[in-house]
């Protein structure tokens, strides 16, 4: 039993730093500029990296993208599964989403159900032009047609693995790691 | 707590009201209770996360469509057995924004004989496919019977002169949002008027004697029997307040004064000699209010009797808040609805579980 709780550092503080720029790069490339472009995060990981986002670009393109924040909690599909109640972190959308193009960041993507409720919430604030998807880590496990534009690193996993990103915003320091969890105690969120 | 309840309520039911549940553990953030009865086996870690969850419902209210998922195949039913407007349209916008269903019964209490029928209505609501119950009846103690029955979450919205906890919790938000500070420790919050009669009294003396006010109690001598003993048995669970009849020593310096209904229907039997002698000593008037801080907040729980338990300039003045307790009332019930559809579902929340 050894094997299990040892973190493995999958991505470094630097890699992400450079999967930001990167990433950064390619939402300006696709949309072939700035124009009508918003950040959103989903609490809470997605916030801080749509910051940074936002950041990179401002850095590189001289524009600054509007940033907002989105709790997922009410939209949630699982209350009844999930063996721990959702604390609520609050959305905060100051800005119109009619008509603009939404690139949501988020720090895994795993089964996708986050990112549907994400897409449910959206439409009840309006009617974007288009919906993209920025990610840290696509660790696979799909459970419904959904797929990043934008991935930081693509992880083979198991789910039996824990996925986690530590941001210096939350967590005081930078880095992804994997863990292999107890078979007893994987949880069915994510 | 049962020198809180008058013995003729205590009999309506044979004893004090009992306790359904144990209290929480208190080292979680969660909300572990199954049921909303009362607020005096709710922490104040608990009555924080209520706090926070009504901040995330008052941004849902001011969206374009104020409605979420949340409860999405839950069901609510509303059993009122008293009259009421406000809290039952309360609990019904709140349910409804949250996506529930929504089923509404209005029995007039003169229909149902006390006991037996009470726990045959809410078998019959359980069967009928409810998952949570909010409950007004005039008797104090009458939601704790029906969360001894029922299978699924009893939300207490008001019984008797006992308890009316959601109402205590609006307050006790609506204070938070106005006070300098964003919290009540230490301001001096005044309750003014019927405390005997009243279940808006009795839990917010325990929301309140949480967060750490300064909490007085003022009104006639009539009104006030029981609560001197209260106090000086050691207040709510060591929590203390103080009674008094003097209205110039509770109101000066006050940073809140929350005036009471005075309830016509229950002021037989010698309690007031008079509206108009209760009006002219303890009304709540321009003058009066001098006495307090500037700016001192006005509330009151609603249906207002103007002109006697409070003038209608301070009813409608700078400094109250009425109508936003009515909005926030709204906010704190999705709140509730929310975290006990969340303990149903077995859980306590934790920082970690959104991933």
């Amino acid at each position: 039993m050894s094997s299990f709780g040892q973190p493995r550092l999958i991505m470094t503080a630097d890699e992400i730093r450079r999967a930001v720029v990167r990433i950064s790069h390619e939402i300006v490339e696709k949309q072939a500029g700035t124009e009508g472009l918003v950040l959103i995060g989903i609490q809470r990981r997605g916030v801080p990296l749509a910051r940074r986002l936002a950041g990179a670009i401002a850095e590189h393109e001289g524009v600054e993208i509007p940033v907002g924040a989105l709790d997922i909690t009410f939209y949630r599909d699982d209350l009844s599964l999930i063996a721990q109640q959702p604390v609520v972190k609050g959305t905060a959308l100051p800005f119109d989403l009619n008509g603009r193009t939404i690139v949501l960041a988020d720090d895994v993507l795993y089964t996708g159900r986050t990112i549907r409720a994400a897409m449910d919430a959206l439409v009840d604030f309006g009617r974007p032009q288009a919906i993209r998807l920025a990610v840290l880590v696509d660790r696979g496990h799909r459970e419904l047609p959904i797929r990043a534009d934008h991935v930081g690193k693509n992880v083979p996993t198991s789910r039996e693995e824990l996925v986690r990103v530590h941001l210096v915003e939350i967590d005081e320091e930078d880095g992804v790691d994997i863990e292999r969890l107890e078979p007893a105690t994987v949880g069915v969120a994510g | 707590m049962s020198l809180a309840v008058p013995d003729e309520v205590g009999s309506a039911l044979g004893t004090v009201v009992p306790s359904v549940e144990a209290a929480p553990e208190t080292q979680s953030t969660g909300w572990r209770h199954r049921h909303l009865l009362d607020l005096d086996v709710v922490t104040w870690p608990e009555i924080e996360l209520v706090m926070r969850t009504t901040d995330a419902m008052r941004e849902v209210l001011g969206r374009p469509i104020p409605r979420v998922p949340a409860l999405r195949g839950k069901s609510v039913t509303l059993l009122f057995y008293e009259a009421s407007t406000r809290t039952r349209v309360s609990f019904e916008v709140a349910a409804k924004n949250l996506s529930a269903d929504v089923v509404n019964i209005a029995v007039a209490s003169s229909s149902v004989s006390k006991g037996e029928s009470l726990v045959d209505t809410v078998r019959t609501v359980e069967a009928l496919g409810a998952d949570m119950l909010v409950m007004r009846h005039a008797v104090s103690g009458a939601p704790y019977l029906a969360a001894r029955t029922f299978a699924g979450s009893v939300l207490n919205g008001g019984d008797g002169w006992h308890a009316h906890p959601t109402q205590a919790l609006l307050d006790l938000y609506t204070m938070r949002e106005h006070l300098p500070g964003g919290s009540v420790a230490g301001r001096k919050v005044v309750i003014l008027g019927d405390i005997l009669h009243s279940r808006v009294a009795r839990s917010n003396i325990w929301a309140l004697t949480a967060a750490g006010a300064e909490l007085w109690l003022c009104g006639p001598a009539t009104l006030l029997r029981g609560f001197e003993a209260w106090a000086a048995a050691g207040g709510a669970a060591g929590r203390r307040f103080t009674v008094t009849s003097s209205i110039d020593d509770a109101l000066r310096d006050a940073d809140v004064v929350m005036a009471l209904r005075i309830q016509r229907e229950r002021m037989a039997g010698g309690l007031l000699p008079s509206l108009r002698e209760y009006t002219a000593r303890f009304g709540l008037t321009r003058e009066r209010l001098e006495l307090a801080k500037s700016g001192a907040l006005v509330m009151h729980p609603g249906p207002l009797n103007e002109g006697v338990e409070i003038a209608p300039d301070v009813a409608s003045g700078p400094n109250s808040v009425i109508t936003e307790q009515v909005t926030n009332g709204v906010a704190v019930r999705m709140a509730m609805l929310y975290l006990l559809a969340g303990a149903q579902a077995g859980g306590v929340a934790s920082e970690e579980s959104l991933r």
